[in-house]
């Protein structure tokens, strides 16, 4: 199922690795960055051209956490649930944002828009809560600070707010 | 108070260019330890007693000095036919640390020039740079700070004319906090789940690829250049104690201006709360993790431990990374220790039995408690756990380190666990 583009690319990335098992974790970038996630059918592709087993390539995918597995939305979410953030109002922000999308952690909102995930520490810790939006990092969080966020990036559609 | 790793570092986190750098004697380290052997180097930082800064507190030298060195090293990467690896851990996940990502995106250069000096010490030929995906301004900084270093010729082939030659790779991690666990970060590297590897053999013998390798975390390297051109009494003279050096002290929870500083090791506990701005109107600090997540509780009584090694060691938990991370008297304990260990129960890699069913339990557990649901036997459940997960019984140091602060919290705050029980609620909700 890879594109020549993805072939190409995952080609180039094993020229830096001593063996090709060690572009695993790059090659399903590759496959995720050209689909959004992870299909299953991706990883026995990804195995031939590295030549290793499907099995190997299925470890990878099913335990680093940035790997996606299933679609997610055109943004990515990270919300940080780790202890400093906890201590400085996460859950009140957790709530609110799952409240505001209309999904539990997990889900993406039905118009495909966004994807909220809790997040490990993310370094952030002295400026709690905070959260990640495509790579973006947002901190001091409110629940207004956070919708006035969210609208930067196409949030506040009605099918969206009838849900809060 | 010199601060040597930060004093260059711009208020606004803009990263130092390669000319500002040198302006600022950058490179010089690099300079002056190519011009000694590599074991000179090693003993260098080991005169300066410097510690890993990755919360385990190795001394760096000593680390070093177990690779195994080939007869007439100049450049001998590759003399025995095979690789040998120079590893940042810049895989910063540990709750309440937020350290590195200061270092890398205000100096790249320093880290760089530091994880040079490393690899010349062990000759090293590829430098691997471990760093989290969501550190996505560091990735960009150091990005560009490889390049700049490259068309100088501080990294390639034969660096500022020496015989030796070394490439550098920038590894952005698609997560989890056991890549942050020296194995782990290896096995991924070699395209693996992050799960420990036994040890011995320790990776300076058979480490990524099972070649020679040495990890090191990035505040650890950034104190590298400015050991080797200052030299060991000045790097001493840093600090008052007995630990050398500075430290990136951090403090977050509910204070009036929670931060991050660079002081002289051996500042106390009181004065990096102090310089938080002390706690917000209407709260008073309860206990404090001296050092990220996985530390035991210290309490208001030990405010004033020094923040060293051995200082915190004695006062009964440990320095782990210097961030520190308050409790206040209005925060919940049961409830923050559930936070760690939802936490810790989500990261563990499942590769051992203790912390892939202990720490769920654990996390479980606690849930009930702070939703009214516990019973008195769950707190001897919990303590068992804790001796279930204490060091020697699991694989790796997460779950050891996980249970820390729940067995502090089991001792310190006992009367909290049990009020959940009686009064069948979280007395602070």
């Amino acid at each position: 199922m890879l594109s020549e583009q993805e072939r190409k690319k995952i080609a180039e990335e094993m020229k830096l690795h001593e063996q090709p098992r060690g572009a695993i974790s790059e090659a399903l970038l590759i496959v995720q960055e050209h689909r959004g996630w992870v299909p299953d059918e991706a990883l026995s592709d990804v195995a031939g051209m590295l030549g290793v087993s499907t099995a190997d390539v299925e470890a990878v995918a099913t335990f680093y956490e940035l790997i996606f597995r299933k679609p997610v939305g055109k943004h990515v979410i990270l919300l940080c649930d780790s202890v400093s953030c906890w201590i400085t109002g996460e859950e009140r922000l957790e709530e609110h944002l799952q409240k505001r999308l209309g999904v539990a952690l997990g889900g993406t909102t039905p118009d495909g828009q966004f994807t909220l995930l809790p997040a490990g520490c993310l370094g952030a810790c002295d400026l709690g809560p905070a959260m990640m939006i495509d790579g973006t990092l947002y901190d001091t969080l409110t629940p207004e600070k956070a919708d006035e966020i969210l609208s930067k990036y196409g949030m506040g559609s009605d099918a969206q707010t009838s849900h809060g | 108070m010199l601060k040597p790793l930060t004093a260059d570092i711009r208020p606004d986190r803009a990263a130092l260019t390669l000319a500002a750098y040198e302006a600022a004697r950058g490179y010089q380290g690099l300079r002056k330890a190519l011009a000694q052997t590599p074991v000179q180097v090693q003993q260098a930082v080991t005169a300066s007693g410097l510690k890993g800064r990755g919360g385990a507190g190795f001394p760096t030298g000593l680390k070093w000095s177990f690779v195994p060195m080939m007869a007439g090293t100049a450049g001998a990467a590759g003399a025995d036919g095979g690789h040998r690896y120079l590893v940042v851990n810049a895989d910063e996940k540990e709750p309440g640390t937020m350290k590195d990502r200061w270092l890398l995106e205000g100096n790249p250069h320093q880290l760089l020039e530091g994880a040079l000096i490393a690899a010349w010490a062990i000759q090293a030929d590829i430098l691997y740079i471990y760093l989290r995906r969501e550190y996505t301004v560091c990735a960009k900084a150091l990005t560009h700070a490889i390049q700049e270093a490259q068309k100088a010729g501080y990294i390639g082939q034969k660096v500022l004319g020496t015989a030796w030659n070394i490439q550098v790779r920038l590894h952005l991690s698609p997560g989890r906090y056991m890549c942050g666990e020296e194995s782990g970060l290896l096995n991924a590297l070699e395209g693996r789940r992050a799960t420990p590897r036994a040890k011995p053999p320790f990776p300076q013998v058979s480490g990524l690829w099972g070649r020679p390798t040495v990890v090191n975390n990035v505040e650890t390297l950034c104190n590298v250049p400015h050991v080797l051109r200052e030299g060991a009494d000045w790097y001493k003279a840093l600090s008052p104690g007995s630990d050398p050096g500075t430290k990136l002290f951090g403090v977050s929870g509910r204070l009036k201006s929670p931060g991050l500083w660079e002081l002289p090791m051996g500042t106390t506990a009181r004065q990096i709360i102090d310089l938080g701005g002390g706690m917000q109107d209407g709260l008073k600090l309860r206990g404090f993790l001296p050092g990220g997540a996985s530390t035991d509780f210290l309490t208001a009584e030990q405010l004033d431990v020094r923040m060293d090694f051995d200082s915190v060691a004695k006062a009964g938990s440990r320095l782990g990374t210097g961030t520190m991370i308050v409790l206040d008297d209005h925060t919940c304990p049961v409830g923050m220790v559930l936070s760690l260990e939802k936490f810790f129960a989500r990261e563990s890699c499942g590769f051992c039995t203790p912390c892939r069913e202990g720490l769920p339990w654990v996390a479980r557990t606690l849930q009930a408690l702070e939703e009214g649901k516990g019973e008195m036997k769950d707190l001897e459940i919990l303590q068992r756990q804790t001796v279930m997960m204490a060091p020697g019984r699991t694989f790796c140091a997460l779950a050891p380190g996980a249970v820390e602060p729940l067995q502090s919290a089991l001792k310190l705050f006992r009367a909290d666990f049990e009020a959940h029980v009686h009064d069948k609620r979280c007395p602070y909700k």
